[in-house]
C-alpha cells in the first residue's frame, strides 16, 4: 500500500471508495478498518497524501463536514462521518447505513455555573440567546422542547460568547466536558448523543450493492466488539 | 458580473446547446417510436390546478399574482399539468393515452447547493393503462431512451411505494409508528429506521423482516430472499412488485432493471411502482418515476396512470462522463467531478 497524490479513479470495477475523516473521529476510524484488516499504516503516518489505496478500498481523508458532500456526489462511495455533522446536513441525500458507535459526544445546551441569565433571558424577555456551531441541530430541538431563543451562529471558539455577553448560552458537542469546566460552563441540557456513522452514496448503494453491503456487515460486526 | 442572473438559473451557449438538442432530439424521437406524442403545456398555470398533486407532491416554488389579482405558479413538473391537459382536451376520448414531453420545470433550491431552480424534464406518461402492463411498458420506453441517450450501463431501479407500509399494516404497526419508520425510510436514515423498529412491540423475527427487508436490492433472487425473510406477510406485500417483475421478464425487458424493496420516493401521488434511474458514471440519481393511479381522479376522471421524467442536463452530464469513461476503458474506469446538481 502507498499514499499516492494524483488523482484516483474509481467506478463501478476499482476498490470502493471510503471518505475517512481527520480530526476526532480519525484514529477511531482507523482503528475499526484495522479490525477488519484493511491496513491503515500509510494514513497514520505523516505523510501529507490526503489519498490513500489500499488492496480493498481507496481512504479519501478530509474533514468530517465535508464527509456528507463528497459522498452525495459520489465521489467517494462511503464515508465516516459523526451524527453531528448529518443533523446539520440533513438535506444532503446520502444513505446512514451504521451506527458505528465510537466517538460518542453529547450535544449539550450550555450556560454559566452559576448563573440564571439563561432562565432569567426567557422568563423576562422572552427569548433566550444561545451561540452555536450547529443551528440546524439547535433549532430542531428547540422546536421540539418549546423553548424560544435567539439563535446566533459562530464558526470558532463557542465557550467565548456567554463569557464576554453575546449569548446566555451555548449549544455545543462535548466529549470530557473539560472545556466547558475550564471556561466557568456547565450542562443545562442533554439534546442528543452522537456517534460515528456510515454513510453512502445513493446510486453506490444501488449499483455496488453486494460490495457496500459485505463492508458494512464487517464493520458492524467489529464495531460491536 | 455586471448583469446578474437569478441563482440556480443559466445561459447555454452554442457548444452546449447542440449537445442538448441532439440529446433531446434522440429522447423524443424513441418516445415516439413507442407511439408517445409530444405535447406542450404553460410554464404557469392555477396554482389551485397544481395543488392538486397534493401536499407531498413536488412542491411549487414559484407563485405569483397576474393583472387580475388571480394566483398563479410555475409548475414544478410535467405530470400534474398533463393530467389536467387529458381531462380537458381528451374528455370522451378513448383511454389510454400516449403523451411525451420536453419541458422545463420550477424548484425551490437551496442555498449554495449549485441547484438548478429552471431545469429541463424529457419524460413520459402512460394514462389508461393498469399494473403491471402499464408499467413494463414505461419501463420499456424508458430503457430504449437509455439506449437512444448512449447510457448502455444506466440502471433502472424498480420498487413499490405501498410495500412498506403494506407489510406494517400485516404486521399490525400502529399508525404512529408506521410514520416514524416511513419517515426514516424516506430518508435513507436506516440506522433511525432499527432503533424504531427495535421499541416496537413484535418478536424478534418480524423486527428482523422489518430492518432487512429495505436494503435488499438486486436481481430477481431478491423477491426469493423477501420470501424466505418475511414468510406470507411480506410475499403479499411484494406481490404487485413480482408481478411487473415477471412482465418484464416474459418481454425480455427485465435485464437492466434492479430490483429495489427500500425504494421510497418522496412525490405523495406515487402508487404501487416507482423507479430511479442510475448511470456508474454519474453519483446522481438521472430521474424516475412510477405510478399514480390516484392522480387523474383529482381531474375528475379516474383512471390508472404511470410515467417517469429524465433530468436532461443530468443526462448530459453522464453522457460526458461516460465518453472519458470509454475513452479511457483500457485503464479502468473514470468518475470524474461531479456537475449535476
Amino acid at each position: 500500500m502507498s499514499g499516492i497524490a494524483g488523482p484516483i479513479r474509481t467506478g463501478s470495477d476499482g476498490p470502493l471508495t471510503l471518505a475517512v475523516p481527520r480530526g476526532a473521529l480519525f484514529s477511531g476510524t482507523l482503528d475499526l478498518l484495522d479490525t477488519i484488516g484493511i491496513e491503515t499504516a500509510a494514513p497514520r503516518g505523516d505523510s501529507r497524501s490526503l489519498i490513500f489505496r489500499t488492496e480493498e478500498l481507496n481512504l479519501v481523508t478530509m474533514r468530517p463536514s465535508d464527509v456528507p458532500t463528497y459522498v452525495e456526489a459520489g465521489a467517494a462511495d462511503l464515508g465516516v462521518t459523526g451524527k453531528d455533522v448529518l443533523g446539520e446536513q440533513r438535506d444532503r441525500a446520502v444513505y446512514e447505513l451504521l451506527d458505528l458507535g465510537f466517538g460518542a459526544c453529547r450535544m449539550v445546551l450550555a450556560g454559566r455555573r452559576g448563573d440564571r441569565s439563561l432562565d432569567e433571558a426567557e422568563r423576562r424577555l422572552g427569548a433566550m440567546r444561545i451561540a452555536t456551531k450547529y443551528p440546524r441541530t439547535t433549532q430542531r430541538w428547540l422546536a421540539h422542547s418549546g423553548h424560544q431563543a435567539e439563535v446566533i451562529e459562530v464558526k470558532g471558539s463557542v465557550e467565548l460568547a456567554p463569557l464576554v455577553g453575546l449569548a446566555d448560552g451555548i449549544v455545543d458537542l462535548v466529549d470530557t466536558g473539560r472545556t466547558l469546566a475550564e471556561n466557568e460552563l456547565e450542562v443545562r441540557e442533554e439534546i442528543e448523543i452522537c456517534t460515528a456513522r456510515l454513510v453512502a452514496n445513493r446510486v453506490a448503494h444501488k449499483l455496488r450493492a453486494v460490495e457496500i453491503d459485505a463492508l458494512a456487515d464487517r464493520l458492524r460486526e467489529a464495531a460491536a466488539r | 458580473m455586471t448583469h446578474p442572473i437569478p441563482p440556480g438559473t443559466r445561459d447555454i451557449l452554442p457548444d452546449e446547446m447542440r449537445e442538448l438538442r441532439r440529446l433531446s432530439v434522440a429522447l423524443i424521437e424513441a418516445f415516439e417510436r413507442f407511439g408517445y406524442g409530444e405535447v406542450s403545456t404553460p410554464t404557469i398555470e392555477y396554482e389551485e390546478v397544481l395543488a392538486r398533486g397534493g401536499e407531498s407532491g413536488a412542491p411549487v416554488a414559484y407563485r405569483f399574482f397576474d393583472e387580475r389579482g388571480e394566483l398563479l405558479a410555475m409548475r414544478s413538473d410535467m405530470t400534474i399539468p398533463i393530467a389536467r391537459l387529458i381531462a380537458n382536451r381528451y374528455a370522451g376520448a378513448e383511454p389510454p393515452f400516449r403523451l411525451c414531453y420536453l419541458a422545463t420545470a420550477y424548484r425551490a433550491v437551496r442555498p449554495q447547493r449549485g441547484q438548478m431552480r429552471e431545469f429541463t424534464q424529457a419524460g413520459v406518461e402512460l394514462v389508461g393503462v393498469p399494473a403491471p402492463q402499464g408499467t413494463v411498458e414505461v419501463i420499456e420506453v424508458l430503457s430504449a431512451a437509455l439506449d437512444a441517450a448512449g447510457l448502455s450501463r444506466a440502471v433502472i431501479g424498480l420498487g413499490d411505494a405501498d410495500l412498506y407500509r403494506q407489510l406494517l399494516d400485516e404486521l399490525g404497526v400502529e399508525a404512529g409508528a408506521s410514520e416514524r419508520l416511513l419517515a426514516c425510510l424516506a430518508a435513507h436514515d436506516h440506522v433511525g429506521l432499527e432503533a424504531e423498529v427495535a421499541r416496537l412491540d413484535l418478536g424478534a423475527g418480524e423486527r428482523e423482516t422489518l430492518v432487512r427487508l429495505p436494503t435488499l436490492r438486486g436481481g430477481p433472487e431478491v423477491l426469493d430472499s423477501a420470501r424466505d425473510l418475511g414468510g406470507a406477510a411480506t410475499a403479499r406485500a411484494s406481490e404487485r412488485l413480482a408481478a411487473t417483475y415477471d412482465g418484464l421478464r416474459a418481454r425480455g425487458g427485465a435485464d437492466r432493471v434492479n430490483l429495489d424493496l427500500g425504494l421510497l420516493r418522496d412525490l405523495g401521488y406515487y402508487t404501487g411502482a416507482i423507479l430511479e434511474v442510475y448511470d456508474p458514471a454519474l453519483g446522481h440519481v438521472l430521474g424516475g418515476g412510477g405510478r399514480y393511479d390516484g392522480l387523474m381522479a383529482r381531474f375528475g376522471w379516474p383512471l390508472p396512470a404511470v410515467g417517469f421524467a429524465l433530468h436532461l442536463e443530468r443526462l448530459h452530464v453522464a453522457q460526458a462522463e461516460e465518453e472519458r469513461f470509454a475513452a479511457t476503458a483500457g485503464d479502468g474506469p473514470a468518475r470524474g467531478p461531479e456537475r449535476g446538481s
